[in-house]
């Protein structure tokens, strides 16, 4: 049974609670010999051949909790899909938190042992990490800051100019699940349903890229979700992408809570869907690949990409309707409209 | 203006009652539709229902929408 | 239970669009439809009906956005309540964007202040039953649909003795704008399409005084595409027959009375008053403010220092509302004036006219 019950800026100091901390928290979590060592930097092995593959990211969400993860889950499977879509190997991540004073011990420790378990099924090691404690009301209980180390292996490139007219675009499952959760859980929506998305993406990315098939880029759609991924290619590419809103899979539970607080599932993040851009007489190929991985058994062709033309917007929705209709970027964060 | 959907009744008790679209669920108050009855499909606005979907006029909205639907499948 | 894809059915869309175009080569001349309501500006633009018409037929959309017809000095009250010490505005998520004078509630927020979104009124009687030493102050914006339910949370925290619970009412009436439009001699509409979600707490008897006073055809809709094009489809066809009656075809949900138990909450908290439209200006009896038996709910008694309000120069929204010139017609118009950057009531709100052009009808060689 831990000590731990509740966290102390003394856990923050560097002393005695500081060890205790660590070695009851996270080094039975993330056991691995690299972070045992607990020198002032994880000496690593060397890395297999290829270009290393290098991002950080931080993680605030509220709730710290919800259906399908928590913050510890997310912090690692972020940093991880961010490796994975660049068509890096993920190898090794660090891990640093920032908790207020007074957070439950227990709560960090179900963080902790989130964050273990994607990291164990990316085929990851936690290797360096660490802890601040900051006076209570002044943070909101848990930040995590991760990052990661990977590598792309020789011959495999992928990026945004690399996409071309004629290229399909695919999404790994249903959109906008890790979202609509996050924001059901603030508003007292609730289903057994309605869960988060967030998985590492580092075996579907693999598999995918194992099928053969000509896979031009990968995003994964987190914040500002699809429509705001696809803005972003368009503008990196100098292409323009059409979206098919038939074709666009949406769980009838995502859609639910999207009509009930005025969203638009374009428009809300994923934590573990994959978008894919690929060659067009390889698009079967891509979309058996990824249905043949449990966590692509949803994938689907959702849109095309075609040159840019003078007046025409960069991104565009074909509506179910046969018409199309711009899809710009978000302006500010999405919240629930009711008027 | 006013967006409100259409959820239906599962719980309800006194002026309080659990909406249910599609697997998702939410307690919304019945103080502006004391009579809705579980089972009844309610509009929801604001956390509130503010009337009850009509099944007779519901079906007959369907019926106009197939009929219209037809009209193309035939041109 | 009639479902989504019923109501969404691209092939009942297609054959409605055909009864409308077989309808449309009847009319004498093209006609202008106004809607006022921003769901429904916004299902049209989403689903890009207006490109689906005929030339015959205008779409337009009136003052049915409730935060874009929201005066600046309401913006700016509400700010500067929300910089009180031990205060908590709660507010509709629409609101938070909306530009005051100097700022607007997000960037108040930013600064300090204790500015939460609710979903609904009674998550702030909530917020207020759970800190019961601050002042919980709900933004009350909204039509006839909204009001009940901060009737509703008022009646709530009245039983449930929670005093701290205030409301700083903006509420505003479809009839009298709408009177004022189709009295307007400046204004062209040949049609209204009215919302289907005021009429289910008004019912659509409120909406017979258009065709009888005005001689203005009117259709209260719904809010799918199918619902919108019933309506189109009403109102042409009453043209083309030389009718002018108001017809409901939303009958799933309104009747010609309305919920009379929401109308009597209403009526138990609020008074009509006149009020200040966004672009309109003062329209008497236009607005619901709280009756003086609830002056201790009233946020608006809370003596707090506004200054002279700041209308946006240039900006041609009063225009864009009343239907005159449609959001392109603005010289700010995506230029100065975009959903990042609104200067204008009607690019704030993601309902506005302009803003739903800007999202959803720019860039596509859109017609008219």
């Amino acid at each position: 049974m831990s000590k731990i019950d509740t966290i102390l800026l003394a856990h923050g100091g560097g002393g005695r609670l500081t060890h205790e901390l660590v070695a009851e928290a996270f080094l039975p979590a993330f056991s691995n010999p690299a972070l045992a060592a607990l020198s002032d930097s994880a000496i690593l092995a060397e890395l297999p051949p290829g270009r290393p593959a290098l991002t950080t990211d931080a993680f605030v969400v509220d709730p710290l909790e919800f259906p399908g993860g928590d913050l510890g889950v997310l912090s690692v499977c972020g940093t991880v899909n961010d490796l994975a879509v660049a068509g890096a190997r993920p190898l090794w991540l660090t891990f640093a938190v920032i908790l207020e004073e007074g957070l439950d011990g227990a709560l960090l420790h179900r963080l902790v042992a989130g964050a273990a378990r994607a990291a164990a099924e990316a085929g990851v090691a936690i290797v360096a990490g660490d802890t601040k404690v900051v006076p209570r009301g002044k943070g909101d209980r848990a930040f995590i800051v991760t990052a990661g180390l990977g590598v792309v292996p020789p011959g495999r490139e992928l990026g945004d100019r690399r996409i071309v007219a004629g290229d399909v675009l695919l999404v790994s499952g249903p959109i906008a699940e890790h979202g609509a959760t996050i924001v059901a859980c603030r508003h007292d929506l609730a289903g057994p349903g309605l869960r988060s998305d967030c998985a590492p993406l580092a075996s579907l990315v693999e598999a995918l890229l194992a099928s053969g098939a000509d896979v031009h880029a990968m995003h994964d759609p987190t914040r500002g979700g699809v429509a705001t991924t696809c803005n972003e290619v368009a503008s990196r590419s100098g292409l323009r992408i059409v979206i098919d809103e038939t074709a666009v899979p949406v769980s009838p539970q995502v859609a639910s809570v999207c009509e009930v607080l005025g969203l638009d599932p374009l428009y809300i993040a994923s934590e573990g869907r994959l978008l894919a851009w690929v060659a067009a007489d390889h698009a079967g190929r891509a979309l058996d690949a990824l249905r043949a991985h449990p966590l692509g058994a949803g994938a689907a062709v959702i849109g095309r990409v075609e040159t840019r033309a003078a007046g025409r917007a960069p991104v565009a929705l074909a509506t179910a309707f046969g018409v199309e209709r711009p899809l710009d970027l978000l302006v500010g964060g999405e919240v629930p409209r009711i008027c | 203006m006013c967006l409100a959907i259409p959820m239906q009744v599962k719980k309800r008790d006194e002026f309080l009652g659990v909406v249910e679209l599609d697997g998702v669920e939410r307690e919304v108050s019945l103080m502006l539709e004391p009579d809705a009855q579980v089972g009844d499909w309610v509009l929801v606005h604001a956390g509130y229902a503010i009337g009850v979907v009509d099944e007779e006029e519901a079906k007959a909205t369907v019926a106009l929408l197939r009929e219209a639907a037809m009209l193309v499948g035939e041109a | 239970m009639i479902t989504r894809r019923e109501l969404f059915d691209p092939a009942a869309v297609a054959g409605l669009i055909a009864e409308i175009r077989a309808r449309a080569a009847g009319l004498k001349r093209r006609v202008t439809l106004m809607e006022v309501c921003g769901t429904h500006t916004n299902a049209i633009a989403a689903a890009g009906l207006r490109r689906l018409l005929p030339d015959t037929v205008r779409l337009i959309s009136g003052p049915g956005c409730p935060v874009c017809v929201t005066p600046v000095g309401y913006v700016d009250r509400a700010e500067a309540l929300a910089a009180r010490p031990e205060t908590t505005v709660c507010t509709f998520g629409d609101l938070l964007r909306v530009p005051s004078s100097s700022g607007s509630l997000e960037r108040a927020r930013a600064g300090g202040a204790d500015i939460r979104v609710v979903y609904s009124p009674r998550d702030a009687v909530g917020i207020a039953r759970a800190n019961p030493g601050r002042t919980v102050i709900f933004l009350g914006v909204g039509f006839e649909t909204t009001v009940p339910t901060v009737a509703a949370a008022l009646a709530e925290a009245e039983a449930g003795g929670v005093s701290n619970f205030l409301v700083l009412a903006g509420h505003k009436v479809m009839p009298e704008p709408l009177s004022a439009l189709a009295g307007d001699p400046d204004v062209q509409v040949d049609g209204f399409i009215c919302p289907g979600h005021v009429s289910v707490i008004t019912g659509w008897k409120a909406f017979a005084f258009l065709p009888e006073k005005f001689g203005i055809p009117a259709a209260v809709a719904g809010f799918t595409p199918t619902d919108v094009l019933r309506g189109v489809l009403d109102l042409v066809g009453q043209h083309v027959d030389g009718k002018a009656e108001v017809h409901n075809v939303y009958s799933r949900v309104v009747t010609a009375d309305g919920n009379p138990v929401a109308r009597a909450t209403v009526d138990r908290f609020f008074a009509k008053a006149d009020a200040v439209w966004r672009g309109l200006g003062l329209i008497p009896g236009s607005g619901l403010d709280l009756r003086p038996g609830f002056s201790h709910r009233d946020a608006a008694a809370i003596p707090v220092e506004v200054g002279e309000p700041e209308e946006p120069a240039g900006c041609m929204c009063g225009d864009v509302l009343k239907g005159a010139i449609d959001p392109p017609d603005c010289p700010l118009f995506g230029t100065t004036c975009s959903p990042a950057t609104p200067v204008g009531a009607c690019m704030v709100s993601s309902e506005g006219a302009c803003a739903a052009w800007h999202r959803h009808e720019r860039l596509m060689g859109a017609g008219r």
